[in-house]
């Protein structure tokens, strides 16, 4: 039933997309077949998956596959089917978002191609976490990156696009790679490629290897940092509907990928759960101190998607360090909130680039210096917009807190258990240490997009203008608020839906303890955090009492006496910034271009910040300029004489015989 | 009896949380040659902004509104948590001090807020500094916490209260001293008291709380200087329960030292800001990185 549910999901979608691709017009059609079909492959999908995590067990399908070593092998156990909920609320969401995000395209782009990309991305992504052999896989990866890889290039008569696009479509593959190199490795003797058929490796050194594969395979994907550089161009690029989708769940099949492999690979070893730990907590830290020095909204969430799996790594490095030190609770603790966190940030940052679209969408720009006062002119998507804010910083009762929560349970239980006393303890306190930075400067990064963007008075003529958007866009955000706050108040229920993934990959008795205990935890915090709302509105409800029958007044805000108060004057995100990155300005480097005349009666003076990425330009620009100079040396094997090409063979032919002779 | 003496704490914090302002005003005076305000002023200020009306800058819109309401509630429930001496608040279960922290962390992310939603440079540039000295007391409340947990094997406030200060192997007492230190610099600067800011300075420019909240009147400025209160009283009941050796025992007897500790600090607070200037805003941070030094120290005196 599971896999006829899932087959037919994965029909639907390609069958969409097929359509879609040959629709002509101006893209109403296309946006109508997109929306239907995504939506009804989705409803199907979180069905199949649905039914998994609640009767647990596996439902698989294994057809005999004519290419070479492959088999047509999909499966849905917990931990696919919570990927496969996680990735069809985002795009069915995604799809009814883009039918009015879209509408500004229409018979100007070829609407068709881009919906029938964006059917192929939700399906490949389905087979992703579906299938279970590694030819297979690494198509549906395949398919992946490249249908992505067209959305993003959406808008390809922007030179920034393109440069976007081509850059992401190398790192792409520059991941692939090292995952063709996985796979051969785990085939091993068999020389089978179904997943249940792996040879696990033997040694540590080997199974070292495979691990160190899988991270950065899978993190160059997931936007590990310095893996990462694709990130914060091709978010931006892509239309935001497609951006919503990147960040939310096509990052997050990384993070698949590293669960479901090193559940393969065999027992972890105690570095294993270190290597993730200190990716996770330099991609989150270094994450949000570049996304406080952006300029460009979505530029800005992109590094937070940066920060974000660095928490979820974080997760994953507790529990694989729990495992290899043989600590049930903490290795439950991490697994269950890294996974949550993946749920969690796939509502609040697909909430997020929502907004961004449709700030951009109503006012023409994405640069928050330009924006300011949307909250008055588009207060729909500020209320979405301010929820998934709170929610991203961890704040209760919103559902970033429930899943950082329980990383911080962890970590603060294995710091009490070894009483700081060897290594595992020093594990625990670089997360905590790590979240509790990470959570103080994700709020100082909030206060300023929601407080630049959508409060005070508009900066220009683009935040004047602005209008609320249309009703599916408002929809779409709409239902995502309303997880947010579901999800954060009913804590215990968002445990539950790990607690099979857990159960599954750690032993069921185990993990129920653990999951039964965390759930008593977070009915603590549901009470509370009841208790808090019931407070302020106990609070709202005194001071209108109070205020009823007294005046109250409207007047201007007061500006110290100054007379002519502009809205010039109002504080810009750079500069409210700028104390923070000065800060970390070793690390950050921002730069100042600054134009003041030295004269007597100056009248024109000009300063701006930019801040680069430094892993772009010192890590990756001379790696491959240095790989371009080998392989121009290269080169000069092949120049296309066919003489030569003939002198090649008969040498090699000479060679193959000495060897064979002797 | 827990639960008694823990519903007399919060009892006690809602009530008497406004006489620490009022002490610290004291202090200030006695030490300048003052007779200074009464002690219960700021309970006087409470009451007539409650009477007030109230003026609404025309900028704001529901962000200002749910500022002032959402603080003074999350601060609430965070009193809830907070232990008395060592005893647990109403609230008390393992990884508790999360939540609190956490809690606090969304009261100032809606007064800073609040504050953006006016569009006033000085507000603006009081938020930029709040969240700015927040990312680093954040992180030594948390890393202090954990050298807590660390020392004591306990991950729950009242837990670790009452192990702290009783027969315990290795002695903690250094631990909670240079830990209390460390509290003491984020007291400082999270309750926007000198050396970190200074609330009666008359230029805009140089404040942080208080320029935040500019524009609030009436009623609001009631809760959020309630709020600040009792902020303030949450804080030093977190540092009288570390600084002071004493645990009988008897619930009622403990509360009621880390009462007398709470007031207690009250007083050093005046006395600091007596002896202190201002620092300039950019050494704050560096403050702040000795709290978090203090804290580091504390966490190798539990590694020896």
């Amino acid at each position: 039933m599971t896999m006829v549910l899932m087959l037919t999901s994965l029909a639907v979608l390609l069958f969409g997309g097929a359509v879609c691709a040959f629709t002509k017009g101006s893209g109403r059609g296309a946006s109508i077949m997109g929306v239907v079909t995504s939506v009804t492959g989705a409803i199907l999908a979180i069905g199949a998956a649905g039914t998994i995590l609640w009767t647990g067990g596996e439902s698989s399908l294994r057809v005999p596959w004519q290419v070479p070593f492959g088999s047509f092998y999909i499966a849905v156990d917990p931990l696919s089917a919570f990927f496969i909920m996680t990735i069809s609320i985002i795009c069915a969401l995604a799809a009814v978002y883009g039918t009015a995000y879209l509408d500004a395209y229409r018979g100007k782009k070829n609407l068709g191609a881009l919906w029938c990309f964006f059917n192929l991305l939700f399906a490949s992504m389905l087979l992703v976490v579906l299938s279970r052999n590694g030819i297979l896989f690494l198509i549906a990866w395949e398919g992946m990156s490249i249908s992505s890889f067209f959305l993003v290039m959406f808008e390809h008569e922007k030179a920034e696009v393109r440069e976007a696009g081509w850059v992401y479509l190398i790192a792409a593959h520059i991941g692939q790679a090292f995952l063709m190199f996985l796979f051969i490795l785990l085939a091993g003797q068999n020389a089978n490629l179904d997943f249940d058929k792996f040879t696990t490796p033997v040694g540590a050194a080997a199974a070292g290897t495979a691990f160190l594969l899988t991270v950065v395979g899978f993190g160059a994907k997931a936007g590990f940092i310095p893996m990462h550089v694709w990130l914060p161009d091709a978010h931006p690029a892509a239309p935001s509907h497609v951006s919503a989708v990147m960040s939310g769940v096509m990052i997050k099949t990384g993070i698949y990928g590293i669960v479901r492999i090193v559940s393969l690979i065999g027992a972890p070893a105690q570095w294993w759960g270190w290597t993730l730990l200190i990716t996770g907590a330099v991609s989150g830290i270094i994450g949000v101190l570049f996304a406080l020095a952006q300029h460009d909204i979505k530029r800005l969430l992109a590094y937070h998607s940066v920060e974000n799996i660095g928490i979820i790594c974080l997760g994953l490095g507790l529990w694989l360090l729990g495992v290899s030190i043989n600590n049930p609770v903490l290795a439950a603790l991490g697994l269950m909130g890294g996974l949550l966190h993946v749920l969690n940030h796939a509502v609040f940052k697909s909430l997020l680039f929502f907004g961004a679209g449709a700030v951009a969408h109503a006012t023409g720009t994405r640069n928050m210096d330009l924006l300011g006062g949307l909250q008055k002119r588009m207060p729909q998507t500020a209320m979405a917009f301010a929820i998934g804010a709170a929610a991203i910083c961890g704040l209760p009762p919103l559902n970033g807190f429930v899943s950082e929560f329980l990383i911080y349970l962890g970590a603060f239980g294995i710091v009490a258990k070894a009483g700081a006393l060897g290594s595992p303890a020093a594990g625990g306190l670089i997360a905590l240490a790590a979240l509790g930075m990470i959570g103080g400067l994700a709020a100082a990064c909030f206060a300023k997009v929601f407080g630049i963007v959508f409060l005070g008075e508009p900066r220009s003529e683009h935040a004047v203008k602005a209008h609320e958007a249309p009703a599916p866009m408002v929809l779409a955000m709409s239902v995502l608020a309303g997880l947010c706050v579901i999800l954060g108040l009913a804590g215990p229920l968002a445990v539950r839906l790990v607690t099979p993934v857990a159960g599954q990959l750690l032993g069921n008795i185990q993990v129920s303890e653990t999951s039964a205990m965390a759930q008593g935890l977070l009915l603590k915090i549901s009470l509370a955090c009841g208790s808090l709302i019931a407070l302020a509105a106990f609070f709202w409800w005194l001071r209108s009492m109070l205020l009823s029958g007294r005046t109250v007044a409207a007047g201007p805000t007061w500006d110290c006496g100054y007379s002519a108060p502009t809205s010039r004057m109002q504080y810009t995100a750079s500069s409210f910034a700028w104390p923070v990155i000065l800060m970390f300005q070793w690390l950050v480097r921002p730069r100042l271009h600054a134009r003041i005349r030295k004269e007597f009666f100056p009248h024109y003076a000009e300063l701006s910040s930019h801040t680069d990425d430094p892993f772009r330009q010192g890590l990756f620009a001379p790696l491959f300029k240095w790989a371009e100079v080998l392989a121009r040396r290269v080169h000069g094997l092949q120049e296309g004489r066919n003489q030569l090409y003939v002198l090649y063979i008969a040498i090699t032919i000479l060679v193959l015989l000495l060897v064979k002779v002797r | 009896m827990n639960i008694m003496t823990s519903i007399i704490h919060m009892f006690l914090a809602l009530v008497l949380s406004p006489l620490l302002l009022g002490i610290i005003n004291r202090v200030k005076a006695v030490f300048a040659g003052r007779r200074g305000q009464p002690l219960a002023q700021p309970y006087y200020d409470i009451i007539k902004l409650l009477k007030k009306g109230a003026v609404y800058s025309s900028t704001s819109g529901w962000v200002f509104r749910l500022g002032p309401v959402t603080g003074l509630a999350s601060v609430m429930v965070a009193i809830m948590i907070c232990p008395a001496g060592g005893h647990g608040g109403l609230f008390s279960f393992a990884g508790d001090f999360i939540f609190m922290a956490y809690a606090l962390g969304l009261m100032r992310f809606v007064t800073v807020l609040a504050a953006m939603d006016t569009g006033s440079a000085f507000e603006g540039m009081g938020a930029s500094r709040e969240v700015q000295f927040a990312v680093i007391a954040e992180l030594v409340l948390l890393t202090g916490l954990a050298v807590l947990a660390a020392g004591t094997r306990e991950v729950s406030l009242a837990a670790i209260y009452s192990k702290l200060w009783t027969a315990s192997i290795p002695p903690l007492g250094p631990v909670a001293v240079l830990i209390a230190f460390a509290f003491l610099i984020v007291l400082l600067t999270e309750n926007a008291r000198i050396p970190v800011d200074d609330p009666n300075t008359h230029l805009e420019l140089t404040m942080i709380h208080e320029v935040m909240v500019l524009d609030h009147g009436g009623p609001d400025l009631a809760f959020i200087q309630y709020g600040a209160a009792l902020k303030l009283w949450l804080f030093a009941a977190l540092l009288s329960g570390l600084a002071i050796p004493l645990r009988t025992g008897q619930p009622m007897t403990d509360m009621a030292v880390n009462v007398a500790g709470i007031l207690v600090t009250a007083i050093i607070v005046g006395m600091i800001e007596s002896a202190m200037a201002r620092l300039r805003l950019l050494h704050v941070p560096q403050m702040l990185v000795v709290a978090l030094s203090v804290t580091v120290a504390a966490l190798l005196w539990i590694l020896r």
